[in-house]
């Protein structure tokens, strides 16, 4: 009766993935309002310092890395719940479960689909809010090459929390409390190198790190949530 | 309770579920060949989509095993999900998505590639022509329920397994899955279903396992 086209690229593995990212990416572009959630609070919140504080440079510059980082943390938190929550309610996920692909493939997708309508933009928006701190170009460049090497680690690591705490009542608070510990070398190192760079040491070091921990996440946390969502939907 | 003649694919054997801590069925074992349909019966919260979720490998049993082709689906993982299309209760579709596009999607993660010409084709055939290019929140409860089931003819898996698949289709949708159904069992397919409505099901391969009444 129906005879499906055999794909034309064959085994590839990756062909899932990208149809993955595709489909979680036009889902973002319809509902943009969600993307400007998350950026408009990193705004506000590192807006609010400059103001709050007053203009004395020296000071600005001295917490400038700090807590445009936090910022960005917090930022990148406030939009994990949003990886799994939608598939899970309207059922995508447990079908997702039930594909012949790898879980963790799938979950990679979702995530890098994630950050680059999450993380991107405020790798983005970061230097100009780093302009009202006075930072110089130097420490900017640094800030965005931290940012970049560090929002998808968040998402990676936040990934793992959001399956955990998926269907629970009050999952947001739980997910704070679980990946919040695991966030931290990450703020330590994205903000050392900016303080490092800033301070006239190069932050080289420190991004280097960061990318380490970049790599050992891409590897691992996917097949960690992965296990989570088989829980999950358990 | 296989003889060795004729394997059959399916076997559920000593099955127990639990759910909170209530013991829902016990030492439940059957097996569905091909070209057979195993209607499963029981009343609310006898642990129907419990079972069938178990059988899709969604929900790991208390105890027992279910084999396909005589291997432990927990072993088999994605080389039995190859076999599978489940549908539960939830019908799995983006509302942000077009019909066109959830269907296309869906048979990318399920493996095969789907051409758009076909995938407008078969929603035609499962009654939604005119609303394909339409965001799926747009459509009515049984109009999604049909892009869900649209998978079922876009699909080559051996197993259906169908939770009260008939749920918000009007007369002419519910006469157009049956005979799909009737179709894939007759094509050598296996399903297990569960139904409250009485529907005529293809007479002879039909078989039916009632889960108890047990209450505690």
């Amino acid at each position: 009766m129906n005879t499906p086209v055999p794909s034309p690229w064959g085994r590839c593995m990756l062909e899932p993935l990208f149809w993955i990212i595709r489909r979680d990416l036009t889902i973002a572009m319809r509902r943009r309002a969600d993307v400007f959630t998350t950026l408009i609070f990193f705004a506000i919140v590192v807006s609010l310092f400059p103001l709050g504080i007053g203009p004395e440079p020296n000071t600005l510059r001295l917490i400038a890395p700090g807590i445009v980082w936090v910022g960005a943390l917090l930022a990148s938190m406030l939009a994990l719940e949003q990886i799994f929550s939608a598939d899970h309610r309207d059922g995508t996920l447990e079908q997702m479960l039930l594909t012949p692909q790898p879980v963790a493939l799938l979950v990679a997708g979702k995530v890098l689909a994630h950050w680059l309508v999450s993380g991107v933009p405020l790798v983005l928006m970061a230097p100009v809010l780093g302009l009202q701190f006075d930072l110089s170009w130097d420490a900017l460049q640094t800030l965005i090459l931290s940012l970049l090497l560090g929002t998808p680690t968040l998402s990676l690591i936040g990934a793992i929390g959001a399956a955990l705490t998926l269907g629970l009542r009050s999952g947001g608070v739980l997910l704070a409390l679980l990946v919040l510990p695991l966030y931290i070398p990450v703020l330590i190192f994205g903000a050392g190198a900016v303080e490092a760079t800033v301070s006239g040491l190069g932050g080289q070091s420190h991004l280097s790190m960061l990318a380490a921990i970049l790599v050992a996440s891409l590897v691992l946390t996917p097949l960690a949530t992965a296990a989570a969502l088989r829980v999950a939907e358990d | 309770m296989s003889d060795g003649t004729l394997q059959p694919a399916l076997q559920v054997d000593a099955l127990s579920c639990v759910r909170g801590d209530r013991m829902l069925f016990r030492d439940l074992s059957f097996e569905v060949g091909a070209g057979e349909l195993l209607h499963l019966k029981g009343q609310n919260g006898s642990g129907k989509t419990t079972l069938l979720r178990a059988l899709a490998g969604l929900l790991l049993p208390e105890s027992g095993e279910i084999r396909w082709n005589g291997k432990n689906i927990r072993s088999l993982r994605e080389e039995y999900s190859r076999h599978l299309l489940y549908l539960g209760h939830l019908n799995g579709i983006k509302g942000d998505l077009s019909a066109v596009e959830n269907l296309r999607i869906a048979a990318t993660l399920d493996g095969f590639r789907l051409p758009d010409s076909r995938a407008w084709d078969v929603l035609a055939e499962i009654g939604l022509k005119g609303h394909e290019d339409l965001p799926s929140k747009h459509l009515s409860q049984g109009q999604k329920r049909r892009v869900a089931l649209a998978r079922l003819l876009a699909n080559d898996a051996r197993v259906w397994i169908l939770d009260e698949p008939f749920t918000a289709l009007d007369v002419a949708a519910v006469q157009l899955l049956q005979e799909v159904i009737r179709r894939h069992v007759e094509k050598g397919g296996m399903a297990v279903i569960t139904t409250h409505q009485e529907v005529a099901m293809i007479g002879e391969h039909t078989r039916t396992v009632t889960l108890g009444q047990m209450h505690a």
